[in-house]
C-alpha cells in the first residue's frame, strides 16, 4: 500500500485556512528572514483521499472490537463505549490547563474523587494521578523510594527485582540511578525466600514486585515477602500492571505494599490506542505521602485547588496534571460498575483463565499446574520437540482465524512461553471457540508444521524482516 | 452495569470444567486474613443513562471560557473534522502496542508517516513514536545525553517553560546529574555570553526552546556553535508545534535533539491531556533514543511492511540497560498529529502566518491601553510578553467578561512584576480582539 506522500500531488490540500479577518502583515519584516523556513513539505492530499488513506490503514489494524485479544499482562478488556462518549464532553475537552480552579471545579471534583476511589479499592493513603503510563509511574514510584531514603541519609544503592518482573521494572530502577538485582522464583512460580533472605541488606532500598506476578500466579508468601523487607528498612514496590486479579478480594496496602502503580488502559478499561494513552496512578503508604509529586489536589469547604506547596516532594513528572482525559474514562467505568461489578470483573476475569488454563492443559505445557489468577502461562517446549514448530509459529498462526495472539516469550523464566489474559468481558462461546483453534493448531503442527511456520497466511504482509529492520533502519520516508 | 457476558448456567458449567464448586476456591491463595472483608467503599454501580447523568453534571460544573488569550505550553488550535473520525477508528483506539506486526500494519504505517513528518517539521533526521508530553521528551533528552557524554552538568535556559524545568530538575536528580539555569538577555533570547561563561567540559547537554515561553524566537545557530565548542549537545523545544510553520527548524540550525509538545496538531486542550512529547533527533543518535520507532522492511515475498524495530534500545529485550524505561507512548495522539499534519500539508505555513497576522493586531490593540508595554524586543511567533498597570486586574476582569486573560509570569518570575504572557491563534477573531480592547479600556 502506498504511503501518504506517495499519493501528494502539488497544488491539492484538505484542512482549509480561514481568510484573515485583521490586517495581513509582512512576515519577513515581522519575524526576520533569518528566522524563516524555506521549504514545508508536507504532503498534499485532498480530503476523500487522506479518509480513505486513512481508513484503508484501520483495516490493516487488529482491536479489542474485532475480536478476542488475549494479550497477556496487557488487560484487553472491552472498552465500554459510554465511557468514550462522556469523555468528548465538550467541559472535559475543552477546558485549558491554566484555567483558575473556580473554573475547573468538575475537573477538580473528578480528579480528587478517582484519587479516593483508588486509595479504597487498593488500601493505600494516597494517589497521584500525574504518570502518564505505566512505567511512568514505576519511575515516579522509584523516585519516591529514593527520596525516602534521601530524607533519611540512608544510602541503599541497590533494588531487588524477580526474574518475572517486566522489563519496566529494571529499566525504571537503573533510572534512578540503582543498581538492579535479580531476585531468583522458586518452584512454584514464587519468590525464592531464601534468596530474598540473603539478598536483602540494609544496602537495599527494596524489592519490586507484581503480584500475582507475570506467571499469573498469586504470591503465597506474601506476608513473609514484606515482613523481610520491611525488617531490614526496605520498602516494597507493587507492579499493579494485574490489579484486575484483585479487585475487591484484597488490597495492596493490606498486602504490606508502600508503594504501587497502576494502569488504567488496563484493568479500568481505557482503550490502549494502538501504544497510549495510557495513565499509571501511583498509590503510596503513608511514610511516602509528603515524596508525591507535585501538584497535588486540595478539598477545603470552597471546593478544590491544586497546590505545589509541598516541601518533601519529589518534584513535577511531567507538565500539568496527567492524562487527564483517560482519567474521565476509568472514572466513568469505575462509577458504571460499582464495588461488586468491580469485584465480578475481577471473579469472571480469573475464572476465564483458569478456564482456558483447564482445557488447553493437555495439549501443551503447563510449567505451574496451580490455580492461577487473572492469566496463565503455557510453554510451547513439547511443540518445538515434537514438530519444530515454536511458540512464535503458533502466535502467528493465531491471526489466521481471526485471535490477537498471546504475549508470547515473556516471562523470560518459561521457554516458549505462551501468556494468556483473556479478561472478565469473553464469553465462554469466545473461550471454548479459541481454545479448540488452540488444539487445532497444536494437531497441525505435528501434521502440517511446514503450513505453522509460513503463517499468516491472511494478513496484508507475511512475516516481515525484523532483522533487516534493524540493520539498516528506515524510520523516515525519504523521496525517492 | 458490567460488562461480563457470563450467565449463571456458563459460570456453573465454567466452575465445573475447573473443578471448583464456588469462585473463592480460585481466591485461596491469598491469605485468608488479607481478603477484603465486606464491599468496596465506593458508590454503588449505574446504569449507562444514569452514567451520563453523572458525568455530564461533573461537566457541567466546569466554566467553559467564551475565548482565551492564554497558551503557554497548550495550544488551542481549530481541529480539522477529518482529525475525530479516524482517530474515533476502534481498530485504531481499542489496539495494543504494535507487538504483531502483521495485523498491525495500520498503526504501524501511521506512526512511519507521523516519524517522516515530524523529522521534516523539526528540520532532523529522524522521530521516535512520542513520548509523554513536551516536558519528559525534554527530560529524557536531557538524561540521553549525559549517559552518552558521562558528563553530569545539565544547562537550561530560563526562558524554557517553567514546569518543563521542573521536569528536567526531577529526572536529572534521580539521576545524580546538577543543573544550572541561565538568565535571559533584555530581548528575550537567552544572554549568549552567560551560557558561554557556564558552559565547560561538564557540561552534557545544553537546553533551550524556541520559540521560548516568552513566545520569543532563539537564534539557535550560535547556541549550537557554543555549546559543540565544549562537547555539549544542544537540546532544542519549542512551544507551539504550528510554529514550525514558518520556523527555521532548529534542527536545520544546529541542534541535535528537537524536543516539544505535540498538541497543537490535532489534540484537544483536555485540560493538560493526554498530549505528546515530539521526540526528534540527528541520525547518528538513533541507536540511543528512548521510545519506540517504526522502521520500514520487507516481508518473505519482498513486499514493503513496518515493523517496531532497533527494540535492542528497549525496556523489554534490554531490561536495566536500556536507554529508557518508557513502554506505552502515546500512539493516538501521534496518529491524531499524522492526520491533522496531512490533512494540512502546506497549508501549515498559511495557518502559523495566520496566528502571526492575529498576533500583531492582539498586541497592537493592548499596546494602545494606558501604561501597557513591550518587555521583550525580539521577535515572536504567537505569543508575546506585555507589562501592564496590574496584571491581576486585567485577568479578573477578563475572567468576569468570559475570557481566559494572559499567563501571570510574575508566578514564576518574581522580576516580571504585572507581565502577562498572550497567545492568539486562529481561534480568536477580530471581534473577539477588539472586545477585549474594549473591556480593559
Amino acid at each position: 500500500m502506498e504511503l501518504i506522500f506517495e499519493i501528494s500531488k502539488a497544488g491539492r490540500g484538505a484542512a482549509e485556512i480561514s481568510t484573515s479577518d485583521v490586517p495581513v502583515v509582512n512576515i519577513d519584516d515581522a519575524i526576520g528572514k533569518k528566522y524563516l523556513r524555506r521549504e514545508l513539505d508536507l504532503p498534499e492530499v485532498a480530503e476523500v483521499d487522506l479518509v480513505r488513506h486513512y481508513t484503508t490503514l484501520s483495516r490493516r489494524n487488529f482491536g479489542v472490537d474485532l475480536g478476542f485479544y488475549p494479550l497477556g499482562s496487557c488487560t484487553m478488556k472491552y472498552n465500554p463505549k459510554v465511557n468514550e462518549n462522556v469523555a468528548t464532553f465538550p467541559g472535559f475537552t475543552g477546558l485549558h490547563p491554566y484555567v483558575n480552579d473556580e473554573s475547573a471545579q468538575g475537573n477538580l471534583q473528578l480528579l480528587y474523587e478517582m484519587q479516593k476511589y483508588l486509595g479504597n479499592i487498593f488500601g493505600m493513603a494516597e494517589f497521584t494521578l500525574q504518570p502518564a503510563a505505566g512505567a511512568h509511574g514505576e519511575l515516579t514510584g522509584i523516585m519516591m523510594i529514593k527520596k525516602y531514603f534521601e530524607k533519611k541519609n540512608e544510602k541503599r544503592p541497590a533494588i531487588l527485582i524477580p526474574d518475572t518482573a517486566h522489563g519496566t521494572n529494571p529499566a525504571s530502577g537503573a533510572l534512578c540511578g540503582f543498581e538492579t538485582v535479580t531476585l531468583r522464583s522458586n518452584s512454584e512460580g514464587g519468590v525464592d525466600i531464601d534468596h530474598l533472605k540473603s539478598l536483602m541488606t540494609e544496602d537495599v532500598a527494596g524489592l519490586m514486585l507484581t503480584n500475582p506476578n507475570t506467571l499469573g500466579l498469586f504470591e503465597r508468601n506474601i506476608e513473609q515477602v514484606a515482613q523481610i523487607v520491611h525488617g531490614k528498612g526496605g520498602l516494597l514496590y507493587g507492579d499493579g500492571a494485574n490489579a484486575n486479579a484483585f479487585l475487591g478480594k484484597a488490597r495492596s496496602g493490606d498486602l504490606g505494599f508502600d508503594v504501587i502503580q497502576l494502569n488504567l488502559h488496563k484493568t479500568f478499561s481505557t482503550p490502549h490506542g494502538g501504544g497510549g494513552p495510557g495513565s499509571g496512578p501511583v498509590g503510596v503508604s503513608a511514610k511516602l505521602v509528603d515524596y508525591l509529586p507535585i501538584p497535588r489536589i486540595i478539598k477545603t469547604g470552597n471546593g478544590y485547588n491544586w497546590s505545589d506547596k509541598f516541601p518533601e516532594t519529589i518534584g513535577r513528572i511531567r507538565s500539568f496534571y496527567g492524562n487527564f482525559n483517560v482519567v474521565v474514562k476509568a472514572y466513568a467505568y469505575i462509577r458504571s460498575l460499582g464495588a461488586e461489578g468491580l469485584t465480578h470483573a475481577t471473579e469472571m476475569a480469573v475464572l476465564n483463565a483458569n478456564y482456558i488454563k483447564e482445557k488447553l492443559k493437555p495439549y501443551f505445557d503447563l510449567p505451574y499446574d496451580r490455580f492461577c489468577m487473572h492469566e496463565c502461562v503455557f510453554s510451547g517446549k513439547r511443540q518445538v520437540a515434537e514438530s519444530g514448530v515454536h511458540t512464535t509459529d503458533i502466535a502467528k498462526r493465531l491471526i489466521d482465524y481471526g485471535y490477537h495472539p498471546p504475549t508470547i516469550y515473556f516471562p523470560l523464566i518459561i521457554p516458549e512461553a505462551i501468556m494468556i489474559e483473556p479478561t472478565e468481558t469473553e464469553s465462554k462461546e469466545t473461550l471454548d471457540t479459541f481454545c479448540d483453534t488452540m488444539i487445532a493448531i497444536a494437531n497441525e503442527a505435528k501434521e502440517n508444521p511446514q503450513r505453522v511456520k509460513d503463517a499468516p497466511l491472511t494478513t496484508p504482509v507475511s512475516r516481515l524482516d525484523e532483522v533487516l529492520a534493524a540493520r539498516k533502519p528506515d524510520v523516515c520516508w525519504k523521496k525517492p | 452495569m458490567d460488562y461480563c457476558p457470563h450467565t449463571p448456567d456458563d459460570i456453573k458449567q465454567m466452575q465445573s470444567a475447573v473443578g471448583i464448586a464456588s469462585i473463592d476456591e480460585l481466591f485461596a491463595d491469598i491469605p485468608e486474613k488479607f481478603r477484603v472483608p465486606s464491599v468496596l467503599n465506593i458508590p454503588a454501580a449505574l446504569s449507562e443513562q444514569e452514567t451520563i447523568k453523572v458525568m455530564s453534571g461533573i461537566a457541567s460544573k466546569n466554566k467553559l471560557p467564551q475565548f482565551t488569550l492564554t497558551g503557554a505550553g497548550a495550544y488551542h488550535h481549530f481541529i480539522p473534522a477529518v482529525v475525530g473520525h479516524i482517530v474515533g477508528r476502534a481498530e485504531f483506539y481499542t489496539a495494543y502496542t504494535p507487538y504483531q506486526a502483521e495485523i498491525s500494519q495500520g498503526i504501524l504505517q501511521a506512526i512511519y508517516e507521523y516519524q517522516t513528518m515530524i523529522a521534516h517539521l523539526t528540520g532532523t533526521e529522524i522521530a521516535n513514536a512520542s513520548m509523554y508530553d513536551g516536558a519528559s521528551a525534554m527530560a529524557e533528552a536531557a538524561v540521553l545525553c549525559a549517559k552518552m557524554s558521562t558528563r553530569t552538568k545539565i544547562i537550561v535556559a530560563h526562558s524554557v517553560h517553567p514546569e518543563y524545568r521542573q521536569v528536567v530538575n526531577t529526572y536529572s536528580w534521580a539521576n545524580g546529574y546538577t543543573v544550572v539555569e541561565i538568565p535571559y538577555a533584555s530581548s528575550g533570547q537567552i544572554d549568549l555570553n552567560a551560557l558561554q561563561n557556564e558552559l565547560d567540559d561538564k557540561v552534557a547537554a545544553v537546553l533551550v526552546q524556541s520559540p521560548n515561553f516568552f513566545g520569543v524566537i532563539e537564534d539557535i545557530t550560535p547556541l549550537a556553535d557554543a555549546a559543540h565548542k565544549k562537547g555539549a549537545l544542544l537540546v532544542a523545544g519549542f512551544t507551539d508545534g504550528t510554529s514550525l510553520g514558518i520556523l527555521q527548524p532548529a534542527g536545520a540550525s544546529g541542534a541535535d535533539f528537537v524536543v516539544g509538545e505535540g498538541q497543537s496538531f490535532g489534540n484537544p486542550l483536555n485540560y493538560g491531556g493526554p498530549y505528546l512529547g515530539i521526540f526528534a533527533a540527528q541520525e547518528k543518535f538513533l541507536r540511543r533514543i528512548p521510545g519506540r520507532l517504526v522502521g520500514a522492511t520487507v516481508d518473505k515475498n519482498g513486499k514493503r511492511g513496518f515493523v517496531l524495530t532497533l527494540q535492542t534500545r528497549e525496556q523489554h529485550i534490554r531490561r536495566e540497560k536500556a536507554t529508557s524505561n518508557i513502554c506505552s507512548n502515546e500512539a493516538l495522539c501521534a496518529l491524531a498529529a499524522g492526520v491533522y499534519l496531512a490533512a494540512l500539508g502546506k497549508n501549515l505555513r498559511t495557518l502559523s502566518e495566520l496566528n502571526v497576522y492575529k498576533t500583531h493586531y492582539l498586541k497592537n490593540k493592548l499596546l494602545q491601553l494606558k501604561g501597557w508595554k513591550e518587555v521583550f524586543s525580539a521577535p515572536v511567533y504567537n505569543e508575546f510578553v506585555l507589562r501592564c498597570p496590574d496584571a491581576r486586574q486585567v485577568n479578573e476582569k477578563l475572567q468576569s467578561a468570559g475570557v481566559i486573560g494572559g499567563y501571570e509570569l510574575q508566578k514564576n518570575y518574581p522580576e516580571l512584576e504585572n507581565a502577562l504572557l498572550f497567545c492568539a491563534t486562529e481561534m480568536l477573531s477580530k471581534e473577539d480582539m477588539d472586545r477585549v480592547a474594549t473591556i480593559l479600556k
